[in-house]
């Protein structure tokens, strides 16, 4: 385990235990309940390649410190891109500003948190050499055009990032966290006789080292994908409208958790009861073939963290147990106000920006049915193998996401594939139709992006096959 | 930093990396201070204020480009970055169609464009939490069910952009904007619905009143309370103008130069042609004063212009920046857009659909059955083969009137068939941000229910 003595923030800027204590203090000078400071140093690199060219390679570095006070209910909020410590304490006198009293905070010391080493990668990707990495999108760029003749237009890109983090609490707690991310991603254009092109795509990566995209998620891997995709949708019919059954295939598909309940149990939505799930903890909110976890500790995963952006280790939170309400995801803010505990889930985009509840890897517990059995039993349907993105309005409670890669099921067989179309549903009853669970449960390739007021996050999704009696198909047929 | 520190600043990155080898180099350098605070339920319950600065710079050397960008403004920081972009250079491939514009393509428009107030930094803080409890609670007195509310904001962002390149440009301007939103929550039983209003300007004095905020965002969430779900069926559909607004986006997506020259686009190909009814004109136009899409250049130090980029149902020019026209044989069209750094992507400028003689009523009320559509839901449309199925929210109308709300239902069509079957166009065209369209009527969709 990495320690703050040894971290980036103590070696290159000369951070200190004491100059931790101080910010906390200038933060509580004028009362409040609670201070952190988040420390940011984020290195990123990206190249992409287009027409078998690599037009663009790009590297930045960007460096801050975030700092809040909460008093009550309030936040107060500063932020500095220069960790002088004049520039530090001024930003921490701004956010201290939002409390009104007298200073009650002693100074205590910082422990270190504990916690575990779910990426223990010694050399990131960022660290590694730049002609290693361009190859792989020249790789990918290769293998989509080789893998069929109606292949005409590629464009694939790397992307990865190292993230130092050190979290000071005026709790007292203390945690750096080193936090490599990567992630390759195809497109590819395809077109016969002539016709309309069609667009398929794939990519994933995780917190992972570089030999991952050269051994197990290759290049090549993700090329192939990207070209089937585009191709199946060569031979595409319209898809069906209005409500039908619906055959969620395994893995990506899962994003229809992340969407239905996973945004509606988080706490800061719940506390305010603008949540289509506030005040149902312990209701049936799905059928009793549904337990779904939201799961921050899996080794390597793109959701994955040691600990959260509020310095708290990540853990397993069973959101949905047999299909009962059974939590909500809480941060520091919700779980004081709501008398509970932090679950590791508060988040943040950068120093730049407030934390909050949010997601890390959120999927459904496999179930017992066969996947082959599940589409036997479907007279007539609609299997979803592949998604785009989703939404949903917690409010109401209503979903959407948008199957990129579907097929007719008729007479319990896959059939034809289908045009894209956009699946609609309402979070707090549209698992109440999952009527087979299978025992495939597979996490997604790690390739998700989460968006919420504005900060985006990298998630994870996973799920088995599902048999969902009914929900809204948006084509056209 | 002042707007001139911020040029010479540009101006010596681009030296440093001629010095260092490159042969052509351009620089951004930015700068922004926001200000921002929510309220909920009468009390302040979040207040942001702080500072941040980047800079950012492009190679080539020879046709081979590398870029990169830092927060680190100091002469060490600058130079590491320098070096940086020179290192990415060498894995690039060569690209005949690299380059910076060439130099009779620099410039920048000559005209007060409004895009900075001294006004907006001038608010006082205690003055922008008050205006923001003055919206929510508009919203809260509108009607008993109004119950509860995610809150009422007010934002300010005070920003200068420099940049510079080799081939002589430099240039910088300030902006300023602020806003105000609020987002209360209808009950009726066990049920609720949320929605949103919002105003924002270039000029503290041209925001709407927080109370006209507070009452639109009031009366939006209360019109959606007992939605239905209505049968499956092919209907006429209107769109009122944040709806229409995000057609001309996905409009957009399809002329961007980057869609055109790599075929990503169902209107790649397709200049010159009648691709929508005669009732479509849209104009691109970053010149007018006070507007959220206009500045004196574009992110290549290209002048922005007037664009017509579909005239009465004929699509009239792409949007491109210098590489993407290279691509096509064309001339940029002052649409270079990029953030710090990298190769520059296409932006729209003030992005507008011409108003119409209709007033929206005379467009509802020709409408026997058919879904007035007030929000849309995820990412369903495919721009390479035009498809369009998403999530919507609305009201029914029955002869000719807004009848009841409808909820959790799809509309689906295609792209060109939209467009093609845009029958009618509203008169109420209104700027509210870089995209602005009235209320349409488009002939037919497919709404999907039960």
């Amino acid at each position: 385990m990495t320690a703050f003595r040894d971290s980036l923030f103590a070696a290159r800027f000369g951070l200190a235990g004491q100059d931790l204590q101080n910010y906390l203090s200038e933060a509580l000078s004028l009362g409040g309940d609670y201070a952190d400071l988040y420390f940011e140093y984020l290195y990123t690199t990206s190249i992409s390649i287009d027409e078998s060219i690599v037009k663009s390679a790009t590297q930045g570095v960007s460096v801050g410190v975030g700092i809040r006070v909460i008093a009550g209910e309030r936040t107060g909020y500063a932020y500095s891109g220069d960790l002088a410590p004049e520039r530090v304490r001024k930003a921490a006198r701004t956010a201290a500003a939002i409390a009104r009293g007298p200073s009650k905070i002693e100074k205590t010391g910082f422990e270190e948190v504990q916690k575990p080493e779910l990426y223990p990668v010694l050399l990131a990707p960022t660290e590694t050499a730049l002609e290693e990495r361009v190859l792989l999108v020249k790789r990918a760029d290769a293998a989509a055009r080789a893998a069929d003749p109606r292949v005409f237009q590629v464009i694939a890109s790397y992307a990865d990032n190292l993230r130092h983090v050190l979290v000071a609490t005026s709790e007292g707690t203390l945690s750096y966290d080193r936090q490599p991310l990567a992630r390759l991603a195809v497109v590819a254009l395809a077109r016969q006789d002539g016709g309309a092109p069609q667009r398929g795509f794939a990519g994933g990566g995780g917190r992972v080292p570089l030999e991952v995209f050269l051994h197990e998620k290759t290049p090549e891997h993700f090329a192939r994908e990207a070209v089937r995709q585009a191709i199946v949708q060569l031979d595409a019919v319209a898809a069906p409208a209005g409500e039908t059954t619906v055959v969620l295939g395994p893995g990506w598909p899962g994003i229809l958790l992340h969407e239905a309940v996973g945004h509606g149990l988080e706490a800061d939505f719940n506390r305010k009861k603008v949540s289509a799930f506030s005040d149902r903890i312990g209701q049936q909110v799905a059928s009793p073939l549904c337990t779904v976890v939201d799961d921050g500790t899996l080794a390597s995963r793109r959701g994955s963290l040691n600990v959260d952006d509020e310095g708290v280790p990540t853990r397993q939170n069973v959101l949905i147990e047999n299909g009962v309400l059974r939590g909500y995801l809480q941060d520091k803010l919700s779980s004081r106000i709501l008398r509970s505990q932090s679950t590791g889930s508060g988040r943040r985009e950068s120093y730049q920006h407030i934390p909050m509840p949010r997601m890390t890897n959120t999927f459904m517990l496999a179930g017992e049915s066969e996947p082959g059995e599940i589409i036997r039993s479907v007279k007539k349907g609609l299997y979803c193998a592949n998604f785009g993105g989703g939404q949903v309005d917690i409010t109401s409670g209503n979903f959407v996401f948008s199957a990129s890669e579907s097929y007719l099921i008729e007479d319990g067989r896959i059939t034809r594939p289908v045009r894209g179309a956009t699946l609609i549903g309402n979070g707090p009853e549209a698992l109440k139709y999952v009527s087979m669970v299978g025992n495939d449960l597979k996490l997604d390739e790690g390739i998700g992006i989460c968006g919420k007021e504005g900060q985006s996050v990298p998630v994870g999704v996973g799920i088995p096959t599902i048999k969902i009696d009914r929900m809204t198909v948006g084509g056209t047929a | 930093m002042s707007a001139r520190g911020l040029q010479d600043l540009a101006a010596q990155v681009v030296e440093l990396a001629l010095a260092a080898g490159a042969n052509d180099a351009e620089c951004t350098v930015s700068e922004g201070d926001e200000f921002s605070v929510n309220v909920r339920m009468g009390e302040v319950e979040t207040l942001t204020e702080a500072g941040a600065r980047g800079a950012g710079v492009r190679v080539l050397v020879g046709r081979h480009t590398g870029s990169s960008y830092t927060s680190d403004l100091t002469g060490d920081g600058l130079r590491t970055m320098v070096r940086s972009a020179l290192d990415l250079a060498r894995i690039t491939t060569e690209d005949p169609h690299a380059g910076l514009p060439d130099p009779d393509e620099l410039g920048k428009l000559d005209l007060d464009l409004q895009l900075y107030s001294d006004s907006v930094a001038q608010l006082e803080p205690e003055f922008k939490i008050e205006q923001a409890r003055r919206a929510e609670k508009a919203a809260l007195d509108f009607d008993p069910r109004i119950a509860n509310s995610e809150g009422a904001s007010f934002n300010t962002d005070i920003g200068q952009h420099a940049f510079a390149n080799s081939r002589g440009f430099v240039g910088s301007y300030r902006t300023s904007s602020c806003s105000m939103a609020a987002v209360p929550v209808a009950k009726n039983g066990g049920a609720m619905e949320r929605d949103f209003w919002f105003t924002l300007a270039r000029r503290a004095d041209r925001l709407e009143s927080p109370e006209a905020v507070g009452r639109r965002a009031a009366e939006r969430a209360l019109r959606r309370l007992g939605p239905r779900k209505i049968a499956t069926q092919r209907v006429p559909v209107v769109f009122e103008p944040r709806i229409a607004q995000s057609l001309l986006a996905n409009i957009f997506e399809a002329v961007s130069g980057d869609s055109i020259y790599r075929h990503e686009s169902f209107l790649a190909g397709k200049l010159g042609e009648k691709i929508a009814s005669e009732a479509l004109t849209v104009v691109d136009d970053g010149t007018i004063p006070g507007l959220f899409g206009s500045s004196p250049f574009d992110d290549e130090g290209v002048p922005v212009r007037r664009t017509v980029v579909i005239e009465r149902g004929v699509l009239k020019s792409y949007l491109l920046n210098t590489y993407t026209a290279r691509k096509l044989g064309m001339n940029t069209t002052g649409n270079a857009s990029r953030g710090l750094t990298g190769n520059a992507g296409i932006g729209h400028n003030n992005l507008f659909l011409e108003p119409g003689r209709g007033a929206p009523e005379q467009i509802i009320a020709s409408v026997k059955s058919g879904f007035y559509v007030t929000e849309l839901m995820g990412f369903g449309v495919n721009i390479v083969t035009g498809d369009y199925s998403r999530g919507a929210v609305g009201l029914w109308i029955e002869n000719g009137e807004l009848a009841y709300p409808v909820s959790e239902v799809t509309i689906a069509s295609t792209l060109p068939a939209m467009l093609a079957g845009l029958e009618k166009v509203g008169s109420d065209l209104e700027f509210r941000g870089s995209v602005a369209a009235p209320t349409i009527l488009i002939a037919e969709m497919t709404v999907s229910g039960q």
